[in-house]
């Protein structure tokens, strides 16, 4: 186990150092959030709909997109001159490698929850009080779920000719139930409901993380046996 | 890597590779079709043949990058596909180089080398490149180096962890003659060490100068293989030649 984390925290590591050189996904990703929520702030009535209805529901919407960006970037540059065939030919476990692809998307994933989240706050005015640790734990969880799913998904679609279409065709299926629950979730405690009104929410997104890493895991072997 | 090449009379009769009957097919079409051969330490087999002949299937199954449809094929006594611990002792040169181009050729070859298991990779990492002339250049960025230096860079990072059996598929494709003559150098140094080889290329002179066995390949078979000091350089040509003339 100690050397299957081993080999997936050096995929993670040159994945980030990757994108730490490019920085074209992250900035696409980030600029996309910022963007779509100041689309979503113009056309918002308040007399209509208050603040804390509308806010969870932009929130898991604009993650949703905005880290399929850096989901299709994941085997993306694996697949540029088949660095990917070095990888496979290795003696690292295909396990590794798709653990290893999570790690370095879960830590994309936060980085623009980083700084989407404080940005929502500011523009719909949030009353985030005693609910931020809540509210943490949530995207966290929430990001397991998406980044296990996308990192299957992405590995399945980039050899296609329509990576870019046939990942969210595939994902995002799969990303409603744990945005579903994510976003309810916040909704309690942007009302102001007690905490443990959403732990529910938080118990059904372990499972589900629990299910999709597990399962995605297992899974990820079979999408490169040719 | 250096301090792992050492001469072993006695590696010679240790089978590293055997391959019986392998088939590997794409739906109807046998890419590769019944190959036999088996190839002792410090033996290397150069596989010549047309496009489309199947030499490059041959590889990556082996490189446990394709499974066999049927047949059989050990590396080091492990039957294939064998896990981490076959794909531990071979060395992948393809056609393409398999870097990441952000990365610079030291970083690109460090990663494979802890991959590879190497701890303390400085040293090894250095030796590689330094072998193939890229030290100086080691810092680069990989998308800045012409596509004959990101080859180099290729080979030293197939090389890094010494493996016991090197499968190159068109090495010496994008090397200038410094290149060329560095890759020679060091894959006669690797057979001397006892490493086995499989070369593939289009070039007859190139790989029977370094092989010690020549199989043609032609619609996935085998359809001659002899020992290179057995060869008739001119009936071997002939036989290439015909299967050139017939394509894949």
């Amino acid at each position: 186990m100690a050397d299957i984390l081993f080999a997936a925290w050096l995929i993670a590591r040159k994945d980030l150092t990757i994108e730490f050189r490019t920085r074209s996904a992250f900035f696409s990703a980030v600029v996309f959030a910022l963007l779509s929520m100041a689309i979503f702030y113009y056309a918002w009535d308040p007399t209509a709909v208050t603040a804390t209805d509308l806010a969870p529901g932009v929130l898991w919407v604009i993650f949703t997109f905005s880290g399929l960006l850096g989901l299709h970037r994941s085997f993306g540059v694996e697949a540029a001159d088949h660095a990917i065939d070095g990888l496979l030919a290795s003696p690292v476990s295909r396990e590794s490698i798709f653990l290893g692809k999570a790690i370095a998307n879960l830590i994309f994933v936060a980085g623009v929850q980083l700084v989407a989240i404080p940005a929502l706050v500011l523009f719909y005015n949030l009353p985030l009080g005693n609910v931020a640790g809540p509210l943490v734990a949530i995207a966290v969880l929430a990001a397991i779920g998406l980044v296990a799913v996308g990192t299957l998904f992405s590995a399945m679609a980039v050899n296609t000719r329509l990576a870019e279409l046939l990942l969210p065709m595939l994902a995002l299926p799969f990303f409603v139930p744990i945005v579903t629950a994510a976003a309810q979730a916040t909704a309690k405690l942007l009302s102001g409901r007690p905490v443990i009104e959403a732990a529910a929410w938080l118990k059904l997104l372990l499972a589900f993380d629990i299910v999709f890493v597990a399962a995605c895991t297992l899974a990820y072997p079979f999408t490169v046996e040719d | 890597m250096s301090s792992k090449i050492s001469s072993d009379a006695t590696a010679a009769a240790v089978p590293i590779v055997e391959v019986s009957e392998l088939t590997r097919a794409f739906g109807s079409r046998r890419a590769v079709a019944g190959v036999s051969f088996s190839l002792a330490a410090g033996e290397c087999l150069a596989v010549f043949g047309p496009n489309g002949a199947g030499k490059t299937t041959l590889l990556r199954v082996l490189a446990g990058l394709l499974k066999p449809t049927s047949g059989s094929a050990r590396v080091s006594g492990i039957q294939l596909p064998g896990g981490a611990l076959a794909r531990s002792r071979i060395g992948l040169i393809s056609h393409h180089t398999m870097l990441y181009e952000a990365l610079s050729p030291r970083e690109n070859v460090a990663f494979a080398a802890r991959l590879y298991g190497i701890r303390d990779a400085r040293p090894r990492v250095d030796d590689a490149l330094g072998r193939m002339a890229m030290l100086e250049r080691g810092n680069t960025p990989v998308r800045s180096l012409s596509r004959g230096m990101q080859q180099r860079v290729s080979i030293a990072r197939a090389m890094v962890h010494s493996p016991q059996l090197v499968l190159a598929d068109e090495p010496y494709n994008g090397l200038d003659d410094s290149g060329a003559r560095a890759l020679t150098a060091l894959l006669q140094e690797l057979r001397g060490a006892g490493t086995a080889i499989i070369i593939v290329t289009h070039n007859l002179a190139e790989g029977l100068s370094l092989a010690t066995r020549a199989a043609v390949m032609q619609s996935g078979r085998f359809v001659r293989q002899d020992t290179v000091d057995r060869i008739d350089a001119g009936s071997y040509t002939r036989t290439y030649r015909e299967a050139l003339g017939t394509g894949g």
